[in-house]
């Protein structure tokens, strides 16, 4: 496998000015980004998750170009992102959820037109990677109308097509579900999920919405202030943590003597079992009960788990 | 071309400033018949050079003026993820047609003052007079680009970038005879704007300096520029490395 995002010990630093007084300022200088390491292979689906404020963008800018490091290293690509940024721009696609890569006043039909000259894709190329997102997107209902007329679910679809136009290695995706409703967010996940299944264009996503990492992404890391608090799969955070499946039971009357490791709720009227390994023992034990209304698997809630991991106080 | 009402009317308030800014100078001559010992022919070609240049330069590159909008609202960052360098597309981002009847009219001012002021044309003049105003051009540019990259630093710069721009097409609109003191040598030779105009006519009229430069001085604007040029890509440079983003 091939590294397409290699960063260690990235830094970036803001001096902030602090109101102190009634005419003084104190500069202060705050590490938005503090020591992240990162290895990318080709054709991986990362989610990149964090709290607000939590550094997440900065990375991205970092690795896209936009911003210069303040210490640390990184290779995107085999690139070095600021001093090559203009060879890198023509190898990856970025999406930021907040931002317009459009033009404001064009129709999506001419923005398009205008990035296959900016990026020199050949016209066939291009013409082929319009089609194909036309029609997964569906944005014929909406070429021709000016950006600053698309509602946001049409935008989006939009900056998506524009980002892929140049047939990008990497795609960096910074909450590109943010403000969405349901249907246009699964319209984007499912394209995004399509993009990845080819196993040729290496995702970055940062999102707040974990429903999106986990249709999305096998791989998370989780940052906080700054640094790396989880690297790894959806499994191995639910494990650290010690999230397990429960099995939820109704009943039409209350029992009397709740069965061995059960919690009972609502009046003796629902049992709660949370179970290590497999539910099938634990099921065929309940079948037995009488008055059996009901009876519900529940998965490990990822957001119960990056809730816990975003309050835990010094995460390694 | 989408809001055509609009172009109208910026096109005749753009014709009606540039217009302004000669009368000034010919009023100045109503009053008195020489400005800083020069007389209302002579300081015209200084005005022409000025605005000739500035004009063009306000068209090429005056639209980098919006960086500071770019940079406070963080919208520079879709700039920087194209295969572009960043000033090309910044000042590609629209060409300001309404600006394009400044040009004209200075130059023209230009052409006027030429034709009257009883140059003794020689082939060295002939070409600092094509010359003159193109490396003014580049210096105005280079002006404009320094002054924008002020906002790297400052976010809000307000008008503290016209100050250069527009108050030195202001400064080198007249003879600089007429300034004094420590306002003269900063303006004039710190940054260069005597150069632009004053010299350069003081060659074409044949006249020599009244402050004792050596006549050379007058073909000595393209020199001035390319050292502008150099100082704004280098001041660019360092800037746009300053760029900090917005959160989001």
């Amino acid at each position: 496998m091939t590294v397409v995002i290699e960063a260690r010990g990235l830094r970036k630093e803001f001096t902030v000015k602090v109101k102190a007084g009634r005419l003084r300022r104190e500069r202060r200088v705050v590490a938005a980004v503090d020591g992240v390491d990162l290895r990318v292979e080709r054709g991986e689906m990362l989610g990149y998750i964090g709290p607000n404020g939590a550094g997440k963008s900065t990375t991205l800018k970092m690795l896209t170009g936009i911003l210069v490091p303040s210490a640390g290293e990184a290779r995107v690509c085999g690139l070095v992102p600021v001093p090559q940024r203009t060879r890198l721009a023509r190898r990856i696609g970025v999406v930021f959820g907040q931002r317009s890569q459009l033009w404001w006043d064009l129709p999506l039909r001419d923005s398009f037109d205008l990035l296959r000259h900016i990026f020199r894709v050949p016209a066939a190329e291009h013409a082929a990677r319009l089609r194909r997102c036309r029609g997964l997107l569906d944005l014929d209902g909406f070429m021709d109308t000016p950006v600053r007329q698309l509602s946001l679910g049409q935008r989006m679809r939009g900056e998506l097509t524009a980002a892929l136009l140049h047939g990008p290695e990497v795609l960096f995706l910074d909450e590109p579900t943010i403000g969405l409703d349901v249907v246009s967010k699964q319209a984007v996940r499912s394209f995004l999920a399509d993009l990845g299944a080819g196993g040729d264009v290496t995702l970055v996503l940062t999102t707040h919405d974990l429903a999106d990492i986990e249709r999305l992404c096998r791989r998370l890391v989780v940052i906080d202030h700054g640094r790396v608090v989880h690297d790894g799969s959806i499994e191995a955070l639910h494990a650290r943590y010690g999230s397990r499946r429960r099995v939820v039971v109704d009943l039409d009357e209350p029992v009397g003597e709740p069965p061995e490791g059960a919690v009972v709720e609502a009046d003796g009227r629902r049992l709660v079992f949370t179970v290590d390994g497999a539910v099938a023992p634990v099921v065929a034990s309940l079948a037995g009960l009488p008055a059996l209304r009901d009876l519900t698997i529940v998965e490990p809630d990822i957001e119960e788990v990056v809730t816990r991991l975003y309050l835990s106080p010094g995460a390694p | 071309m989408s809001y055509r009402a609009s172009f109208v009317l910026e096109l005749s308030t753009n014709v009606f400033a540039t217009v302004m800014d000669v009368l000034t100078v010919l009023v100045l001559f109503r009053v008195s018949r020489t400005v800083g010992g020069f007389t209302l022919h002579e300081a015209l070609l200084v005005v022409g050079l000025s605005s000739c240049a500035f004009a063009a330069a306000d068209l090429v590159v005056g639209n980098i003026e919006r960086i500071k909008f770019y940079v406070r609202t963080g919208m520079l960052d879709a700039v920087l993820v194209r295969p572009l360098g960043a000033l090309p597309q910044l000042l590609l981002m629209d060409l300001p047609l309404r600006k394009f009847s400044r040009c004209v009219f200075g130059t023209g001012v230009l052409a006027v003052a030429a034709a009257t002021a009883g140059i003794d044309w020689t082939p060295a003049r002939v070409s600092l007079v094509v010359v003159a105003p193109l490396a003014g051009v580049v210096f105005f540019s280079a002006i404009f680009v320094v002054s924008a990259a002020v906002a790297f630093w400052w976010i809000d710069t307000g008008e503290l970038g016209n100050a250069f721009t527009y108050g030195g097409r202001d400064f080198t609109s007249y003879p600089i005879t007429v300034y004094s003191g420590w306002f003269r040598r900063l303006f004039a030779y710190g940054m260069g704007f005597a150069f632009v105009s004053y010299y350069p006519a003081l060659a074409l009229l044949g006249r020599p300096d009244p402050l004792g430069l050596p006549d050379w001085v007058g073909y000595a604007a393209p020199s001035a520029a390319v050292v502008a040029a150099a100082a704004a890509a280098a001041v660019w440079r360092v800037g746009i490395r300053h760029y900090r983003s917005t959160g989001s």
